[in-house]
């Protein structure tokens, strides 16, 4: 194995994106050249090779989620899934029902796609959530009208990994006769889905954070009862008319592959990254004070942690840990000194939103890694706050708040 | 983001991290930032009695360029007399370290701890 350094750092980011598992790959090669055809075309054996290809994907794909093949569209990922299922509700409904309900932790493209809608006069609710990152269903049930074409709530969020209560939320979506769309770009392959169930409407997919190819993705739209979409890309009709264009055999092939694995391993890696978790999160306790688990501690997928470490700043912090590759919790690094929606949205003080990591592992993280990463971030906490004047307040008993800052 | 090597280098070995006596009469100290806006500097000098700085300490909460600059910073004051060390710039400092523009602030940030720090002293010594 190559040796881990700042060039070739130990992955501990699979909220952002997972490593294409070799097994998919392998699936996927044949679709580049050997059977190369457009799944659309009808007249020869290269089309209907590729077709078949395809369509077999498109049951594993549905497989995982329990639905039937026929209400899988294929998208470029969830970005695209997320605007297909928004603005294709709100526009083809809109004459009778203008209104939307989202929440306030939802992925930017459900809250910038929601933006757009308002700007054409669409009316959306942004529920706030709990300290633990979930939904109250009193406040749902509350902004709910007779003009509520639809609500979308994310099934796992993609900085906190906190689990919505998808089940309880379909079935208030059901009794009301509102559509339910949930962006399971995080949950499918970490947390059992099943439509039906759980009375889903729409729900997307992206392949990328299941071990699959990036690039493509899926919405299930419900046929029963029927949910109709204005589509957002027209063209030659492919994909029930809700999503023209020439799919790719190859990525159709690969994420079915990876839904596949997915829902066969799912249980038992599951178990194995709960007990990862369990051992990093004991080596940190053991030798961290100050350190704070956003989002509810129970009700999250095994392979998240957003944590805070009190009295050193994320960047700073990153900075320390530059063998690992995680993502900080505050937005810094991107031009503005805004820390984490997210983060405000759950009520974390600004002061400790700066100071938060999200650590993400996941199918090929290894035991040794965890280790290696958990020594890692103690000795940057440690050398840090010997450096951070906050830190020794603190330990003088000075409260950080009862001073009066200049922000700048 | 890529930072420069002379960031890296200070962060890495950051020079005259710690704390003077905040009682002492030679000593000034200035806290400038806020935990909100993700930095907070700490500057503390100790000034002889001809008016130059002998010692300048440092603890700052903050991304690698704040923690650099204000490390930069302590060695320059050190053998300052407080009037030179008033015309420590923050261009200086951005200048010095590379920083990029989302990194200006911080070494605005160490010219207000210079600022701070003198003033605290000056206010000391004239009570």
């Amino acid at each position: 194995m190559t040796e881990i350094s700042e060039n070739n750092p130990i992955y501990l980011d699979y909220q952002a994106t997972t490593p294409c598992d070799p097994r998919v790959v392998d699936k996927m090669i044949p679709y580049f050249y050997e059977k190369f055809g457009n799944p659309h075309s009808r007249n020869h054996a290269y089309g209907w090779t590729a077709e078949a290809a395809v369509e077999e994907a498109r049951k594993k794909v549905a497989h995982i989620i329990g639905a039937n093949a026929k209400d899988i569209v294929f998208t470029a990922g969830a970005t695209e899934s997320n605007n297909l299922a928004l603005k294709g509700v709100a526009k083809f409904y809109g004459d009778k029902k203008n209104h939307i309900i989202t929440c306030m932790t939802e992925h930017k493209c459900v809250l910038d796609t929601c933006r757009h809608l308002e700007l054409e006069d669409f009316n959306i609710t942004y529920l706030p959530v709990q300290p633990n990152g979930l939904i109250d269903l009193k406040n749902l049930e509350a902004a709910m009208t007779d003009k509520t074409s639809l609500v979308s709530i994310m099934a796992v969020n993609n900085e906190i990994g906190v689990i919505q209560p998808i089940k309880e939320i379909g079935k208030l979506c059901r009794s009301k006769g509102i559509f339910f769309h949930t962006d399971a770009a995080q949950a499918v392959g970490r947390i059992p889905l099943n439509v039906d169930e759980m009375n889903i409407d729409l729900l997307s997919i992206s392949s990328h954070k299941i071990y699959g190819p990036k690039g493509i993705g899926a919405l299930y739209v419900r046929r029963k009862p029927r949910v109709r979409l204005v589509p957002i890309i027209n063209g030659g009709g492919q994909e029930r008319g809700m999503r023209s264009g020439t799919l790719s055999p190859a990525l159709c092939v690969g994420f079915g592959e990876a839904c596949s694995i997915a829902e066969k391993e799912m249980f038992e890696e599951v178990s194995r990254l709960k007990k990862l978790k369990a051992r990093f999160l004991t080596t940190l306790r053991k030798e961290l004070k100050n350190i704070y688990i956003n989002g509810d501690e129970e009700k999250r997928i095994p392979s998240n942690l957003n944590i805070s470490f009190a009295y050193v700043e994320g960047e700073g912090l990153m900075m320390g840990i530059k063998n690992l590759a995680v993502s900080s919790g505050s937005a810094c690094t991107s031009s503005s000194l805004e820390s984490s929606y997210v983060l405000k949205a759950i009520g974390v003080e600004s002061d400790l939103a700066h100071t938060s990591l999200r650590i993400g592992f996941g199918r090929f993280t290894t035991e040794e890694e965890m280790d290696r990463s958990a020594q890692d971030i103690i000795v940057a906490v440690q050398k840090l706050r010997a450096m951070s004047p906050l830190w020794e307040m603190a330990q003088e008993g000075i409260d950080i708040k009862s001073i009066e800052w200049a922000g700048h | 983001m890529a930072y420069s090597n002379k960031v890296i280098e200070h962060y890495e070995n950051p020079r005259n991290v710690g704390s003077l006596e905040a009682s002492d009469k030679q000593v000034g100290t200035g806290l400038v930032g806020a935990p909100a806006c993700g930095d907070v500097m700490k500057l503390q000098i100790k000034v002889s009695d001809d008016g130059i700085i002998e010692e300048a300490k440092f603890k700052t909460f903050g991304c690698g360029s704040a923690i650099a600059s204000s490390s930069l910073i302590t060695e320059w004051l050190k053998g300052k007399s407080l009037d030179e060390a008033q015309t420590i710039k923050n261009t200086q400092v951005a200048e010095y370290l590379e920083l990029p523009p989302v990194k200006i602030h911080c070494s605005i940030l160490a010219e207000d701890a210079i600022k701070a720090a003198i003033k605290d002293y000056r206010i000391k010594q004239n009570s």
